[in-house]
């Protein structure tokens, strides 16, 4: 029976081309648009470490002076300075922590052949890489006794080592940074969380660090600070702040694995605020956070405007061609009343006939769907010749795929029901009699 | 022209009229919005800088290594920019107006006792900022050589908490003074900031854009005489003739790549890209909005040609009967067209509260403005046109239906 309503919805599509192609360049055209904003939307919104994000968090406290406090609104810092971030590192109270921050480094490679370039770094003690999980091509990451000792080692990403060493195994081998040698531990594989959720302050999409060094070393060797900072009281920045300058530049993140740690570190964190706040170091009182990857995510608005304002009219104009849609179906229906009328008084039930105009609508909605996974190709193509900073990301996936199709599927039989509905409530004998 | 006919018809094709209405309607409302916020975007494209935008090129330097005296090199490396033809200005500048990445800003505060920042100001750093830049001074001075101190000597004096030799003068924007000074003379006025430093008013500037966080006010910025060096992150801004440029740029980095060969260039570009590359995201915005608004008036268009098409042939019999009884060409296609114009008028009246509805949702979440009132009457004559146009074919069809169709059995 349902090749049968296919055959009929072919002959009966075939019937008026004209018709049948509007509707179906509509409707592609709509899901087209859809399908691409949403999956940059997908993608952009999406968990950077999946399986990792629920037990990572990232404690916020607030050491400024009382200047501008309003109990209750002033949300914490978004950084640390160096002296709270090395006191919380010390206190070890959760499963993993990682206190970092980001800036470049000039590399000067041996072969000669390249000229000296920068490279963005990440500074950062030895938890960073197995809290995250960082995978290795290569060696292994440094460990703690290596940010004690101020170790001159470095990690590099796949694609600084393809480019200083062709791809080899390079740990053991020296690299030049900033005009100090540094002996290569890791090799980092293929990993780019994306958004850069560690350290929102540089950019939120796109490539990651190409270097990774000791936070400890990073200060002895002087190497430069890049990316957000911010001072409060006579503050001045500069570009690496002093230690002890009332500054916050730094980002520290804590892995704990369970909501009673988690709680349990919240609670540290107030009484750590309390502490500093006896000692005259905090003024305000306790006003501290503990967010997780995706709250954090959340909370700095990640999405850019512009891809949810695209998305909000890719859908407004997918509404439209579907109202167009339905209006055209309705039209094709109804003028069928006569066939439809001959069909009911041959003895097909009001459910047959509704059945085989809804499979109409649907071999519509499928040819459109199809019509609109090429178009939403297309516009993922034209999305990553966009100088956004996220537009190489705007990739299709197998989920979004599989949604594009009952996106379209959908959206047709929803816009077939009203008019199939509407064409079975004719009266046989009146339609067979007006003919 | 008699409208009950017309009603009485539509009347019996509810359904279809109201989805004809609804999709007039929508269309309506998402197009008036759109190039709304594509007048915005252009609006934000075009924002006055306040500098001489085509005369400018910028360098910025990296240097490996720990690097020597950075106030010596930066006076042995303009000595030697100054030299190359065609150059008329040069300074260290730490940021420039519409420009990516980091920018400087602080605070602003009109008495010390104040608890809250009356807003953040963009802070510009460098001896000889204004000449450079080419900004036009209004009133007051610009800064005298010895007013200027030296970035590292600031902030190592911020550190200490040796307060007296920090400098205590500063320009203005002319929106800035206005902010915070309404009706007032701001030449003489006293501003503070971090914890109650005074600087005291010298001069007002005309323009002089913030480099990026437009919405906390993108004309509030102001000029510090304080001396950078390139190893505080600020690069060479160098004015010269604006075909000079190109030259000019090449001249200057061969000239400092030999001075220091262990440098990298970081930037090398004229402020015409830097503000090209700062608006890019705005400029692809606007295009994908024209994309959009050309596709929904295609498809709506279309979808009134079809329906129109549709009930035309529907009513071959009609037709073909009233022209029999004497009804003219004009009349038939009058009919048409009134008709069209009727839903067209359901649709806009519906499509306008639509659009205002849409427009308030924007204003609340994405920090637009309220839709003017001339959107409303132009968006209303546009699309009753497109309809007019769109329903012109179908019309003409049913107007050169025969009077004999009347006679003949379907």
């Amino acid at each position: 029976m349902f090749g049968y309503y296919i055959d009929l919805a072919t002959r009966s599509l075939r019937r008026n081309k004209a018709l049948t192609a509007l509707m179906v360049l509509a409707i592609a055209l709509g899901i087209g648009a859809s399908m691409t904003t949403l999956t940059v939307l997908h993608v952009l919104s999406g968990d950077p470490l999946p399986g990792r994000s629920g037990t990572l968090y990232y404690p916020q406290i607030d050491p400024r002076d009382g200047q501008g406090y309003l109990p209750g609104k002033t949300e914490p810092m978004d950084q640390v300075t160096w002296i709270d971030g090395m006191n919380l590192l010390q206190a070890k109270r959760a499963d993993r922590q990682a206190l970092m921050t980001g800036g470049t480094v000039a590399i000067q490679p041996d072969n000669s052949t390249l000229d000296p370039f920068y490279e963005d770094a990440r500074y950062t003690t030895a938890d960073f890489f197995p809290m995250f999980g960082v995978p290795f091509r290569y060696g292994h990451a440094w460990n703690a006794a290596d940010d004690e000792a101020h170790a001159r080692v470095a990690v590099i990403d796949g694609p600084l080592n393809d480019k200083l060493f062709g791809g080899g195994d390079s740990t053991g081998r020296t690299l030049r940074l900033s005009g100090v040698a540094f002996r290569i531990v890791g090799v980092v594989g293929d990993w780019n969380p994306n958004p850069h959720f560690y350290d929102l302050n540089r950019k939120s999409y796109g490539e990651d660090e190409g270097v990774y060094v000791p936070l400890s070393t990073s200060q002895d060797v002087g190497m430069n600070h890049d990316g957000g900072m911010d001072c409060w009281g006579n503050g001045g920045g500069g570009n690496t702040p002093a230690h002890n300058a009332p500054c916050v530049w730094l980002q520290f993140w804590v892995q704990l694995d369970s909501p009673a740690r988690a709680a349990a570190y919240r609670q540290f964190l107030v009484s750590y605020s309390e502490q500093q706040k006896a000692l005259g170091r905090f003024q305000r009182p306790p006003n501290v956070r503990l967010r997780n990857v995706m709250q954090w995510l959340d909370y700095n608005q990640v999405v850019p405007d512009d891809v949810r304002l695209q998305t909000g009219l890719a859908f407004g104009f997918l509404l439209v061609c579907l109202v167009n849609m339905v209006g055209l179906m309705l039209a094709k229906f109804m003028r069928r009343a006569g066939e439809l009328g001959v069909r009911r008084a041959l003895g097909a039930s009001k459910k047959a006939l509704f059945a085989q105009l809804l499979v109409e609508s649907g071999v519509v909605g499928l040819v459109g769907g199809v019509g609109g996974l090429l178009l939403a190709l297309a516009g993922l193509w034209l999305v990553r010749r966009q100088p956004a900073s996220y537009a190489a990301l705007a990739n299709i996936d197998p989920e979004m795929l599989f949604a594009t199709f009952v996106l379209a599927l959908g959206a047709s039989l929803l816009a077939g029901l009203l008019p199939a509905w509407r064409a079975c409530q004719v009266t046989p004998a009146l339609q067979l009699k007006s003919n | 022209m008699e409208l009950r006919p017309i009603l009485s018809t539509l009347r019996r094709h509810k359904i279809t009229a109201w989805l004809l209405v609804l999709e007039i309607a929508l269309t309506c409302a998402i197009v008036c919005n759109a190039v709304f916020m594509i007048g915005q975007r252009l609006e934000r494209m075009d924002l006055p800088s306040g500098i001489a935008e085509h005369e400018l090129v910028q360098i910025g330097l990296g240097h490996i290594g720990n690097s020597p005296d950075a106030i010596a090199q930066s006076q042995t490396d303009l000595a030697a920019l100054r030299q190359i033809p065609g150059v008329q200005q040069v300074a260290v500048i730490n940021q420039l107006p519409f420009s990516n990445g980091g920018s400087s800003n602080s605070g602003i505060r009109l008495s010390p006792e104040q608890q809250q920042d009356t807003l953040e100001a963009s802070t510009y750093y460098g001896e000889g900022v204004l000449p450079t830049l080419g900004l036009h001074l209004l009133e007051g001075r610009d800064f005298r050589h010895d007013e200027y101190a030296d970035f590292g000597t600031v902030i190592a004096d911020l550190r200490n908490g040796d307060l007296k030799n920090l400098p205590s003068t500063i320009i203005v924007t002319r929106a800035l003074a206005e902010r915070l000074w309404p009706g007032k003379d701001a030449l003489g006025q006293t501003l503070y900031v971090g914890k109650g430093l005074p600087f005291r008013v010298i001069g007002v500037v005309a323009d002089l854009a913030r480099p990026n966080n437009l919405n906390w006010g993108v004309g509030y910025s102001t000029v510090w005489p304080i001396r950078m060096t390139v190893a505080d992150g600020s690069s060479y801004v160098i004015r010269t003739a604006p075909q000079d440029r190109d030259a000019v740029l090449k001249a200057a980095v061969a000239a400092l790549k030999q001075l220091d060969p262990n440098r990298v260039v970081l930037v090398k570009r004229t402020y015409d890209e830097a503000r090209h590359a700062f608006f890019a995201n705005d400029r692809a915005m606007a295009g994908i909005l024209v994309g959009v608004i050309v596709a929904l008036l295609t498809v709506t268009v279309l979808g009134i040609v079809g329906l129109a098409s549709f009930w035309v042939g529907q009513r071959r019999r009609t037709i073909g009967v009233r022209r029999a009884l004497g009804a003219t060409r004009g009349d038939i296609l009058r009919y048409f067209q009134t008709e069209n114009f009727l839903l067209a008028s359901f649709g806009i009246v519906l499509g306008m509260a639509l659009a205002y509805g849409i427009n308030l949702f924007l204003m609340m979440h994405y920090e637009l403005p309220r839709l003017p009132g001339i959107y409303f009457p132009v968006g209303a004559l546009v699309l009753w046109a497109i309809g007019q146009l769109a329903v012109l074919g179908p019309a003409l069809r049913a107007a050169a239906v025969p009077p004999v169709v009347a006679t003949r059995a379907v």
